[in-house]
C-alpha cells in the first residue's frame, strides 16, 4: 500500500512484565483503517496483554502508542473508547446477573447509553429511563439485525449460553461505531454461517475504513480475512507478513518455530462397528433446569456411541448442549417430566450421581472452564483432585493424599504443557487456553471409558488444539467412547467419526462424517432437513434466524 | 370506635417499630448491592443516636440533630470504608469490629446525656390528608423521619432500577472485575455506598433517641443492627420487600410485646424469638426460587477489590 498518512494506530517498543514472565517485549505495530490486522500467536505468546495495553487495561511498563501520528495516552478504557477503540474481550467481560440491555448500557458512555445521541440533556438521555431503554432496544435491534447477531434485551446474561454471550459484546462494541475493533476470538463459538457472517460484516466495516485487529487460532480465517499478519512468540513480534503469500501451514510454522506435526485423526475404516456398545442414551428428555429462564429442555435424544468411537455433536450455542452434558454426567437433579435410560457399558445409570457415574468410567469436560470446569481460586493441584480422587485414588481412609494429588497435576502440567508456574497456581491465573489444556488433561489421565467434552479446544492455539485431538484420538483407540459437543464444525468434522447436530433440545440423526458435507451440517445445526422432516417448514439457515428474530421480538414485549 | 381507636394506635407503634429498621435496611442494601457486606450497622446505628440526641441536647434543634445523627454513622462508615476498601482488610471482620467499636464509642461519647429527657420530634400533620378517617391518623401525621423513610425508599428504588449511576452501582457489585475493565472505578462508588449505608443507619440510630424513646441509653438500639442486616437478605436485596420485611417485624414485635401484657401462656423468651424465628421461616420459603435469588443478589458481596489484581 503506497499510503502515506499516519496510520491509525502505531505501536512502538511495547514492554511489560509480570512478575516472572515478560508478556511483551518492544512489540511494535502499525494499523490503518480498511485494513483487517491479525494478532498470531500461541497461547501464552502475549497477545492477549498487548490488547490489554491498547485497551488501556493494563499499564505498559515501557513503549508508546501513536494514535492518529499523535502520541496517545490511553489511561483507561474510558481514555480508549474515547479514541474510538472498541474490544470484543475474550473472557466475556458481562455481569451475570444483569440484562443483555443493561450489560450494553454499561459498556457505553454515559451521554451515549441508552441514547438518543442529541438528546442528551433531556432527562430521557440519563441513561437507565424508561424512554432511554426504549431507544436503546431500537439500536441493538437495528444492529442485531444488520449484522445478524440475534439478541434478547431482557434476558439475564447468567440464562445465556457461551455463544449468545459472545453476541452481547459484539453488539456492545459495533453501537460505539468505533475507528478501531479488536476482536479476540470472535468465531470459535459461533457456526460457519454465522463466521461467514460475521466475516462479510467485519469485510463491510473495513470498507467503511474501520481498522480490525482480529486474533484468532484458527489460521484459515486468517487466510481468508486478513491482508495482514503480525506473529507473536514468547513476547516477541517474530514476523509481520503479507497474507496473501503465506498459507495456514506456513503461519502456524512462524507461529509455533517449527513445523505443525501432522496427524491423522481418523479411525480406520476397518475398525468401526466391532468394539461393544459403551455408552447408550434412548429417549432421554428433561426439563429445563429451575431458575433458568433460558434454559432448553431435552427431547427424546437417543443416542449410542461405541468403544473406540468419537461421536460428535455440532449445534449453535444455547440449543441444549449445557443441558445435555449435564444430564449425561449426572450432575442434574430429578425433574417431574424428565424419562429416558442413560447406560454406561449395559449398566443402567438411573439414580447414580455424577461421582457414581465417574466411578462406572465417566469423565466430562464442561463448556465453561471457570466455574464448571475448574474452581478459579484454587491451585491446579487441588483442581485435580476434585474430579480425579475417584480414579486416580487420590482419597485415602477419607484424607485427601496431597503428594499424590501433586504429582498428578504435575503430570497434566507436564503431558499437555500447560504454561503455569507450578501446580500451586491457581486455575484463575492461567490464560484460558493454558487452563483449557489442563482440564482436559486432567480427565483425559483418568483413562475413562466414556468421555464427554464440550468444546475440547476453544481458545487453543493450532499446535496445543492438535495435542488435544490426537490424544483424544489416541483414547479412543484405546476402547473409550468419546461424545465430543462442539460449536466447531471444522474440528467435528476432522476428529468425529460419525457427527450430528443439536438444535432446540433435539438431537438430529447421526451420520457418517466422511458421508455428510458441511452444508448439509449447517442446515442440520439451523434445525432443518433432518432426514427431510423439516425441510417443508425450514427451508434454509435464513429463515431459521428469522425464526429466531421473531422469538425476539416477542421477549422484547 | 373505640376498637378502631386501639387498632390505629398498634398499628402506629408497629410504624415506629418498623421505620428504624427501614433506613437501616435500606442503607446497608445499598451498599450491599455495590458489594460491600458492612456488619457494622449495629455499631453505626448506636453512633448516630448518640450524635443525634447530643446534638438536639446542645443545640435544641430537631434538625441539627437529624443531621448529626446521619454524619455519625456516616463517619463509622468511613472508618470501614478506609479498613476494608482501602486497605483491603476483610470486610467480615472488619463489620464486626466496626459494631463492637460503635457500641464502645457511643457508650463513651453519651456518658453524660444519660437521664436527659427530650420531648420528641413533633408530629407533621400534612394538611387536608391528614383529617381523612383512620388512614389520616395513620400516614400522615407522623414526625419528619417517618416520612423521610418513606421517601428514601422510593428514591432507593428510582435510583437502584432507573438510573445510569445506580445500574453502574449494581454491576460493581455483581463483578467488580468486569467493571473495572470497563473503566468504571469500584472503590469509588464502592465508598460513595458504605458512606450512604452508614448515613442511613445513622438516621435509623437518631430516629430510636429522637423519636422511638426519646432519650439516650447504653446499647439503645438492641440488636436492630442485625435484624437490619437479615432484612437485606429477606428481602432478597429488594427495597420493597425491605419495606415488607421491616413492617412485619415491626408488627411481630409490637405483637408478642402486647401479647406478652395480655398475660399469654408461653415464656417472654420464647415470644421475643417470633420475630427472629418468623425471618428464618420467610428466607426459607424465599429462597426457593434460585433464579430470583441469582438475579437479586450481587455476586461480588464481601469480595476485597484491588485494581491491579
Amino acid at each position: 500500500m503506497s499510503d502515506t498518512s499516519p496510520p491509525l494506530l502505531s505501536l512502538r517498543g511495547m514492554t511489560k512484565s509480570f512478575p516472572g514472565v515478560v508478556a511483551n517485549q518492544g512489540v511494535d505495530l502499525d494499523l490503518r483503517g480498511g485494513e483487517i490486522h491479525a494478532l498470531l500467536g500461541e497461547n501464552g505468546a502475549g497477545k492477549s496483554t498487548l490488547v490489554q495495553m491498547i485497551y488501556g487495561v493494563l499499564k505498559a511498563d515501557a513503549g508508546r502508542m501513536l494514535w492518529r501520528g499523535q502520541a496517545a495516552d490511553i489511561r483507561d478504557p474510558a481514555a480508549a473508547r474515547a479514541l474510538g477503540i472498541a474490544l470484543v474481550f475474550q473472557h466475556f467481560s458481562l455481569f451475570d446477573s444483569l440484562s443483555v440491555l443493561e450489560n450494553i448500557a454499561l459498556g457505553l458512555p454515559p451521554d451515549d447509553a441508552a441514547a438518543g445521541r442529541g438528546n442528551r440533556n433531556s432527562a430521557a438521555g440519563r441513561g437507565n429511563s424508561i424512554a432511554g431503554r426504549a431507544r436503546l432496544r431500537d439500536r441493538i435491534h437495528a444492529i442485531s439485525a444488520r449484522y445478524g447477531l440475534p439478541l434478547h434485551a431482557d434476558r439475564h446474561v447468567y440464562q445465556l449460553s457461551v455463544g449468545e454471550r459472545q453476541r452481547i459484546e459484539i453488539v456492545r462494541c459495533l453501537l460505539q461505531a468505533p475507528r478501531l475493533l479488536i476482536m479476540d476470538e470472535p468465531t470459535s463459538v459461533l457456526t460457519p454461517q454465522e463466521t461467514a457472517r460475521l466475516f462479510e460484516t467485519l469485510r463491510q466495516l473495513a470498507a467503511e475504513g474501520l481498522a480490525v485487529l482480529y486474533i484468532s487460532h484458527k489460521l484459515d480465517e486468517i487466510t481468508a480475512l486478513c491482508r495482514r499478519a503480525t506473529i507473536l512468540r514468547g513476547g516477541r513480534v517474530v514476523d509481520c507478513v503479507e497474507v496473501a503469500s503465506e498459507s495456514a501451514r506456513s503461519l502456524a510454522a512462524r507461529m509455533m518455530g517449527e513445523e505443525l506435526p501432522d496427524a491423522d485423526l481418523r479411525r480406520p475404516a476397518a475398525a468401526a462397528d466391532a468394539k461393544a456398545l459403551r455408552l447408550q442414551v434412548t429417549g432421554l428428555s428433561r426439563a429445563p433446569a429451575a431458575g433458568v429462564a433460558g434454559g432448553v429442555a431435552l427431547k427424546a435424544i437417543d443416542l449410542a456411541v461405541r468403544g473406540g468411537e468419537i461421536v460428535g455433536i455440532a449445534g449453535v450455542a444455547g440449543n441444549g448442549q449445557d443441558e445435555l452434558l449435564t444430564a449425561l454426567c449426572g450432575a442434574a437433579d430429578g425433574r417431574p417430566g424428565d424419562a429416558g435410560r442413560i447406560t454406561i457399558d449395559g449398566r443402567d445409570c438411573a439414580g447414580a450421581g455424577a461421582r457414581a457415574r465417574r466411578r462406572m468410567g465417566l469423565a466430562a469436560v464442561p463448556a465453561e472452564r471457570l466455574g464448571h470446569g475448574a474452581v478459579a481460586a484454587m491451585s491446579l493441584a487441588d483442581n485435580a483432585f476434585l474430579t480425579a480422587f475417584e480414579r486416580r485414588r487420590l482419597l485415602k481412609l477419607g484424607f485427601i493424599r496431597a503428594r499424590a494429588c501433586r504429582r498428578f497435576a504435575a503430570e497434566v502440567v507436564a503431558k499437555f504443557k500447560v504454561k503455569a508456574p507450578g501446580v500451586d497456581a491457581l486455575a484463575a491465573s492461567l490464560s484460558g487456553g493454558n487452563l483449557q489444556k489442563f482440564i482436559v488433561g486432567r480427565e483425559l489421565g483418568q483413562a475413562p471409558g466414556i468421555l464427554i467434552v464440550a468444546q475440547p479446544t476453544w481458545g487453543l492455539d493450532a499446535g496445543a488444539a492438535q495435542t488435544i485431538r490426537v490424544a483424544l484420538r489416541a483414547l479412543a483407540e484405546r476402547g473409550a467412547a468419546i461424545v465430543v459437543i462442539s460449536q466447531d464444525l471444522d474440528e467435528l468434522m476432522e476428529l468425529s467419526d460419525r457427527i450430528g447436530a443439536i438444535c432446540a433440545g433435539r438431537l438430529s440423526r447421526l451420520h457418517d462424517t466422511r458421508a455428510v458435507s458441511v452444508e448439509r451440517m449447517g442446515l442440520l445445526m439451523a434445525g432443518a432437513g433432518d432426514d427431510g422432516a423439516g425441510v417443508a417448514t425450514v427451508a434454509t439457515v435464513t429463515a431459521g434466524a428469522t425464526t429466531e428474530s421473531a422469538t425476539e421480538t416477542r421477549h422484547a414485549d | 370506635m373505640d376498637i378502631s381507636g386501639i387498632l390505629i394506635a398498634a398499628l402506629l407503634t408497629i410504624i415506629t417499630a418498623a421505620t428504624p429498621l427501614l433506613f437501616a435496611a435500606l442503607g446497608e442494601l445499598v451498599a450491599e448491592k455495590s458489594g460491600v457486606l458492612n456488619l457494622g450497622v449495629e455499631g453505626m446505628i448506636l453512633l448516630g443516636a448518640v450524635c443525634g440526641f447530643a446534638a438536639v441536647v446542645f443545640t435544641g434543634n430537631a434538625a441539627a440533630g437529624i443531621v448529626a445523627g446521619a454524619l455519625g454513622g456516616a463517619a463509622l462508615a468511613s472508618v470501614f470504608a478506609l479498613l476494608a476498601l482501602g486497605l483491603q482488610a476483610s470486610q467480615v471482620a472488619t463489620g464486626l469490629a466496626l459494631t463492637i467499636f460503635g457500641v464502645g464509642l457511643s457508650a463513651l461519647l453519651g456518658q453524660d446525656l444519660v437521664g436527659i429527657a427530650y420531648a420528641g420530634l413533633p408530629k407533621i400533620a400534612l394538611p387536608v390528608l391528614s383529617k381523612l378517617p383512620v388512614v389520616g391518623q395513620l400516614l400522615f401525621n407522623h414526625d419528619i423521619l417517618v416520612y423521610l423513610s418513606w421517601a428514601l425508599l422510593a428514591a432507593v428504588v428510582w435510583f437502584l432500577s432507573r438510573t445510569r449511576a445506580g445500574l453502574v452501582l449494581r454491576a460493581v457489585g455483581d463483578s467488580h472485575a468486569v467493571a473495572h475493565a470497563l473503566g468504571y472505578s469500584v472503590l469509588r462508588i464502592r465508598l460513595f455506598a458504605t458512606l450512604f449505608g452508614g448515613a442511613c443507619a445513622g438516621l435509623a440510630g437518631a430516629y430510636l433517641s429522637l423519636a422511638y424513646s426519646p432519650l439516650w441509653i447504653e446499647n439503645m438500639s438492641a440488636g436492630r443492627g442485625w435484624i437490619a442486616l437479615a432484612l437485606v437478605v429477606f428481602a432478597t436485596w429488594r427495597p420493597w420487600r425491605v419495606l415488607v420485611g421491616a413492617y412485619l417485624f415491626g408488627g411481630i414485635t409490637i405483637a408478642q410485646l402486647h401479647a406478652q401484657a395480655l398475660g399469654v401462656g408461653v415464656p417472654a423468651q420464647v415470644m421475643s424469638m417470633l420475630p427472629y424465628l418468623a425471618t428464618i421461616a420467610v428466607l426459607v420459603l424465599i429462597s426457593r426460587d434460585r433464579g430470583k435469588i441469582k438475579r437479586n443478589a450481587p455476586a461480588c458481596i464481601g469480595k476485597a477489590f484491588h485494581p491491579s489484581s
